[in-house]
């Protein structure tokens, strides 16, 4: 780990037992992330990217049937802890996660300034009083009028509420804050509104993102890396420049195909059929199925390959992979 | 009194050459308000919703009406699809007019018009099974029994639901986001309706699934020279289906014009806002922050005088915007924009 790592999630595995058999919505999944860095994890519904960050923060239903690997923050091993240790030293302190639609998540009958203030108040010995002066300062950095602490949640507009969650996911400092899809049910210019508010508080508070969404144009507004996630697994890590450019993975180029251009005049493509259950994924490569370079060595279960430094699961850069392996076991 | 009765005979003239262009939807001077009430009596004021629209739709032809929510656009399509009786104005589709028919002519009128919903699942009764569903349009308009399961199962075949047989059984949680989207595009295709109107058909999909759910629509749109009418916030996917952008902010359309038309010189200060907000995947997106108007859409109940837009416009006219309400100006051929810049 460089002294700039903050997280490293290594074979993180989460499996929920359902009615229909084991499904396996986290499969392995490994990656890393820097200190003052974005990473977006991109994937469609049912691709396991929200399981991802509930394992990561450890918010599980009752019916979790697998959940290992391990999660390094900061140097600690937090999936070590227990239920009680990891939420009085981790959940809030370390990281924070703003949810799915968190505008409808706001409790009704608080004001929102007293919500923003309770993990406040809850984790650290601070009177109201502080609370409130600290959710004042972080109601200024994402825009949200300093009256409005005496408000209700209905009060305020959808882009208002988004940001009151935002604000209450900053409040405690945290290291590492998890937005899972902050802006989808969102009109556009309030999309963006929103978007300027995170990258200011990404430069202005070094704070690091794990962005999670479907939605490709907007991520492009804050990644620094980009993770692809497809039926369970990560397919692709790169950084933004690489990814928005020329994505590696057979899927990431027709995921990116699939999205209308503005200002391009490039017709969209669809995908065709569908992502695999995940109740008994295919055991070799799961994209194969809809793959145009399907081969035979695409039975087998690809791992994740380094090409150029960039992370790709895909049996097409096997050479590189094989060389890798080669100078590895040269030195 | 006077202007209204102009409006009205304009409103005849227009409608008369209106048919001759086969102009198959009318809109003229079209205001829905909603009263709001004080303890059930008294009346609070109106949510001016709709307020003063106009536009005609020909055969064939797909238009887009972007707006955010709150804008107008979900109550202007209601009216549209007889839900909503017009306070003023009026909405006529093939020569019937929305608020003058009777019960029976209301029938009549809806099965002209197919309605694509937002949410597919939300928009599908989950005890009734695909072929339950795609059955009651065709009951209700009593199309005799022998006939419905050809209907049902060509249908189901033009918005590629096959092997028919597979989905005719299924019940909507069984089938994935697009499947059920599709089922509800068979449905307001069942009747062979004349008009489509669609309202965010997509917003609840996945990128992927987006494409070939407009795809299927343009396609469905060809072949059946159908209207349709695109309500949604996302600019981008408009380019690709449709020949006609309509831009809605706070219960007025502010600029009409042909989609390339818009996107390469767009006119109003609001539409050059929405393209500033709408971005394609671009790593330096991440460098720079966007655009964005100052402030938030205004009450429909006490809309800003002169133009909406004034209080938010970078672009504003001192002693004119905040005065007067801008008419529609045609800078171009077929582009209108209500801005006094183009004046």
């Amino acid at each position: 780990m460089t002294d700039r790592s903050l997280l490293r999630v290594e074979d993180l595995v989460l499996y929920f037992r359902t009615s229909g058999g084991t499904v396996q919505a986290v499969d392995k999944v490994s990656f890393e992330l820097q200190r003052g860095e974005a990473m977006v994890i991109l994937g469609e519904s049912g691709c396991g990217k929200t399981s991802l960050a509930k394992a990561i923060l450890r918010l599980l239903p009752r019916n979790v049937h697998r959940y290992s690997g391990s999660v390094i923050l900061d140097d600690m091993d937090v999936m070590q802890l227990d239920d009680e240790d990891f939420r009085r030293r981790v959940r809030w302190i370390k990281m924070s996660m703003v949810p799915q639609a968190a505008m409808n998540s706001l409790n009704p009958v608080l004001r929102v300034g007293d919500q923003v203030a309770e993990p406040m108040i809850t984790h650290f010995d601070v009177s109201k009083r502080d609370a409130m002066t600290q959710v004042r300062r972080m109601f200024e950095h994402v825009g949200v009028p300093l009256d409005f602490v005496k408000r209700y949640a209905f009060e305020l507009s959808g882009g208002m509420r988004q940001r009151v969650a935002i604000a209450m996911s900053l409040v405690t400092s945290p290291d590492l804050i998890l937005l899972d899809e902050p802006t989808s049910a969102l009109d556009v210019l309030t999309q963006a509104n929103i978007m300027n508010v995170l990258k200011r508080i990404k430069k202005d508070m070094d704070a690091s993102f794990i962005l999670i969404t479907h939605d490709i144009a907007t991520s492009s507004e804050l990644a620094d890396r980009v993770a692809v996630m497809y039926a369970g697994q990560i397919v692709e890590v790169d950084t933004a420049e690489n990814f928005f450019d020329e994505p590696l993975h057979p899927y990431s180029k027709k995921l990116m195909a699939s999205v209308p251009r503005l200002r391009a005049d490039q017709e969209p493509e669809f995908i065709v059929g569908q992502p695999p259950s995940l109740l008994n994924p295919p055991l070799g490569c799961r994209f194969a199925e809809r793959c145009d370079f399907r081969f035979e060595q695409c039975s087998e279960e690809p791992p994740l390959m380094d090409k150029d430094g960039r992370q790709v699961r895909c049996w097409l850069y096997a050479k590189e992979y094989e060389k890798m392996l080669a100078r590895e076991a040269g030195v | 009194m006077s202007d209204s009765t102009m409006v009205e005979e304009q409103a005849i003239d227009t409608e008369e050459t209106g048919q001759h262009n086969g102009a198959m939807l009318q809109i003229r001077d079209l205001r829905v308000w909603f009263e709001l009430r004080r303890f059930g009596f008294g009346r609070a004021g109106w949510v001016r919703a709709v307020d003063g629209v106009n536009f005609d739709l020909l055969h064939g032809e797909a238009i887009a009406i972007v707006g955010e929510s709150g804008c107008g656009k979900s109550t202007l399509m209601k009216t549209i699809l007889g839900l909503y009786q017009p306070t003023d104005g009026k909405v006529s589709v093939q020569g019937d007019a929305v608020g003058k028919l009777g019960s029976v002519g209301l029938k009549e009128y809806r099965s002209k018009i197919g309605y694509v919903q937002q949410d597919p699942f939300g928009a599908l009764p989950p005890f009734m099974t695909v072929r339950a569903i795609l059955e009651e349009p065709l009951a209700i308009n009593n199309v005799p029994v022998h006939e419905r399961a050809e209907r049902i199962k060509k249908a189901m075949v033009e918005v590629k639901l096959t092997p028919v047989d597979d989905f005719l059984g299924k019940f909507p949680h069984m089938l994935s986001g697009g499947q059920q989207q599709r089922v509800v595009i068979a449905r307001a295709m069942i009747l062979q309706p004349a008009l489509i109107v669609a309202d965010e058909p997509v917003s609840m999909l996945d990128a992927s699934v987006r494409v070939e759910i407009l795809k299927l629509l343009r396609a469905l749109q060809e072949s059946h020279n159908l209207a349709v009418i695109y309500i949604t916030h996302d600019l981008s996917t408009v380019r690709y289906f449709s020949e006609r952008i309509f831009v809605m902010y706070a219960g007025k359309l502010v600029e009409k014009a042909p989609v390339l038309s818009l996107l390469r010189n767009p006119e109003h200060p609001y539409t050059h806002a929405l393209l500033a907000a709408s971005v394609d995947p671009d790593a330096r997106n991440a460098s720079s922050l966007r655009e964005v108007p100052p402030g938030e859409p205004p009450s429909l109940v006490h809309p800003p005088s002169g133009c909406r837009f004034h209080p938010r416009c970078p672009k504003r006219i001192e002693g004119l915007c905040a005065e007067e309400e801008p008419p529609e100006f045609e800078s171009h051929p077929g582009h209108l924009t209500a801005c006094w810049l183009y004046k």
